[in-house]
C-alpha cells in the first residue's frame, strides 16, 4: 500500500489490521466453543421462534458472540420489520 | 542440610504451540535471575526432545537424566549439573532417548519438592502442545509465563493454553510476546503488542524484540542474558527477570529512535511513540 493511500485512508487495510480482526474472531469461537456453522442454525432457529410472535425482517438479523475481557456472550440483533403500514387505523 | 524454603517460585514457561521460543526464554531467564542473585534450577520437561541443556552450553555435561531420577536409577543430587560460570544456575536435563508417557504429574511434583529445599527459583520448560508432557510441567506450578509470537496462529494457541490453566487455578498468567518486529509493526505488517494484550487479556511481563543476537549466542551455548551488553532481546530478558523479582521496571522502546522522531519529540515533547514502547 502507498504512502498517499493509507495517508488518505484508502485501499486495503494493512495486514496487521486484518490479523488482529480474524485473531478477534477464532479466540471468540474457540472460547466459546461455537463454530459458524452452529451460530447458523442459531440464527435459523431464533427467526423461527421469533417469527411466530413478530414480524422479523429475516435479511437484517445478526446473531454474534462477544467479548469482555475473557467472558463470552452470545448476541442477537433481531430487527422488526416496519408495523406501520399494517397497524388498524 | 538446607532449611525447607516455602518461598521457592515454581514457574512453568509453556506456549501452546512450538517453536515460539519457550527453550530460549527458560534459558536466558534462568541466566538473569541467577546473575541477579538467586538460586536458581531449570528444569527441562521436554522428554524425548531435549534442547535446555544445548541451549545453556551443558550439553556435554549431562549423566544423568529426569527419567533417571523418577526411576530410581540416580539420586536427584546426580542429575542435576551446575552451569559453567554461574555458580547459582543449575539444570535438570530431560530424557532424550524416552518418550513422554516415562513421567507423570507426582513425579513431578515430588521432584520439585525436593528441589525447593536448596533453591529460590525453579523454572520448568514446558514442552508444546496441551498433553501429557504440558500437564505434568505445570502441575508443579504456582506462576506460569505464557509465551506468544505475534501471529495469529501463536496468539490462538496461547489463548488456548491460557484457558487451561485459568481452569487449573495455576493463578493468573502472565504473557511474554517474543519475536515483535517493531518496523513491520510501525508498516502496520504486524500485529502489535496492544492488539495481542488486549486480545488475550491477560497481563505483560516482557516484550523481546526479533534479534539476531539471540542465536548467535545460542550458537555458542551462551545465552545473550549472560552479556545482554547492546542487544535489544538480552535487556529485554534480564528486564523480564527483574519484573518477576518484583521490581518496577517500565517497558522499554523496542529500537533506539530515528533522528526524525527524535526532531518530532523535540518539537512537540507530547507526542511519543507510545505504540512501540509498552
Amino acid at each position: 500500500m502507498g504512502f498517499l493511500e493509507r495517508l488518505f485512508g484508502r485501499g486495503e487495510p494493512s495486514s496487521g489490521r486484518v490479523a488482529k480482526e480474524r485473531l478477534r474472531l477464532v479466540l471468540t469461537q474457540d472460547r466459546a466453543g461455537i463454530s459458524p456453522a452452529l451460530l447458523d442454525t442459531l440464527k435459523d432457529d431464533i427467526i423461527t421462534v421469533i417469527s411466530r410472535h413478530l414480524d422479523v425482517d429475516v435479511d437484517s438479523v445478526q446473531v454474534t458472540v462477544t467479548q469482555s475481557n475473557r467472558e463470552s456472550s452470545l448476541v442477537a440483533d433481531i430487527p422488526l420489520k416496519d408495523q406501520r403500514g399494517t397497524r388498524q387505523g | 542440610m538446607a532449611e525447607d524454603n516455602t518461598d521457592t517460585r515454581v514457574v512453568t514457561i509453556t506456549s501452546g504451540k512450538g517453536g515460539v521460543g519457550k527453550t530460549t526464554l527458560t534459558a536466558n531467564l534462568g541466566v538473569a535471575l541467577a546473575m541477579r542473585g538467586q538460586r536458581v534450577v531449570v528444569i527441562d520437561a521436554d522428554v524425548g526432545l531435549r534442547n535446555l541443556d544445548v541451549m545453556l552450553g551443558l550439553e556435554n555435561r549431562i549423566v544423568y537424566d529426569l527419567v533417571d531420577v523418577i526411576e530410581e536409577r540416580c539420586r536427584l543430587r546426580q542429575a542435576v549439573v551446575r552451569h559453567k560460570h554461574l555458580s547459582k544456575l543449575f539444570l535438570l536435563p530431560a530424557a532424550q532417548t524416552r518418550d513422554k508417557t516415562a513421567v507423570g504429574v507426582q513425579d513431578m511434583l515430588g521432584i520439585c519438592a525436593e528441589l525447593v529445599k536448596d533453591h529460590d527459583v525453579i523454572l520448568i520448560d514446558s514442552p508444546a502442545g496441551i498433553e501429557r508432557g504440558f500437564r505434568y510441567a505445570i502441575a508443579p506450578a504456582n506462576e506460569v509465563l505464557i509465551v506468544t509470537n505475534p501471529e495469529v496462529p501463536a496468539a490462538r494457541d496461547a489463548d488456548r493454553v491460557i484457558g487451561l490453566i485459568e481452569a487449573e487455578e495455576k493463578g493468573p498468567a502472565r504473557l511474554v510476546i517474543n519475536r515483535i518486529k517493531p518496523k513491520l509493526v510501525e508498516r502496520g505488517e504486524m500485529l502489535s503488542i496492544a492488539d495481542v494484550v488486549e486480545l488475550l487479556a491477560i497481563d505483560l511481563i516482557g516484550v523481546v524484540p526479533e534479534d539476531q543476537d539471540v542465536l548467535i549466542a545460542a550458537n555458542r551455548g551462551q545465552p545473550l542474558a549472560v552479556s545482554p551488553d547492546g542487544s535489544l532481546a538480552g535487556h529485554a530478558f534480564h528486564n523480564i527477570a527483574r519484573r518477576m523479582l518484583g521490581e518496577d521496571v517500565p517497558f522499554q522502546p523496542l529500537r533506539e529512535p530515528g533522528v526524525f522522531e527524535r526532531f518530532l519529540r523535540f518539537v512537540s515533547p507530547g507526542v511519543n511513540a507510545s505504540p512501540r514502547r509498552i
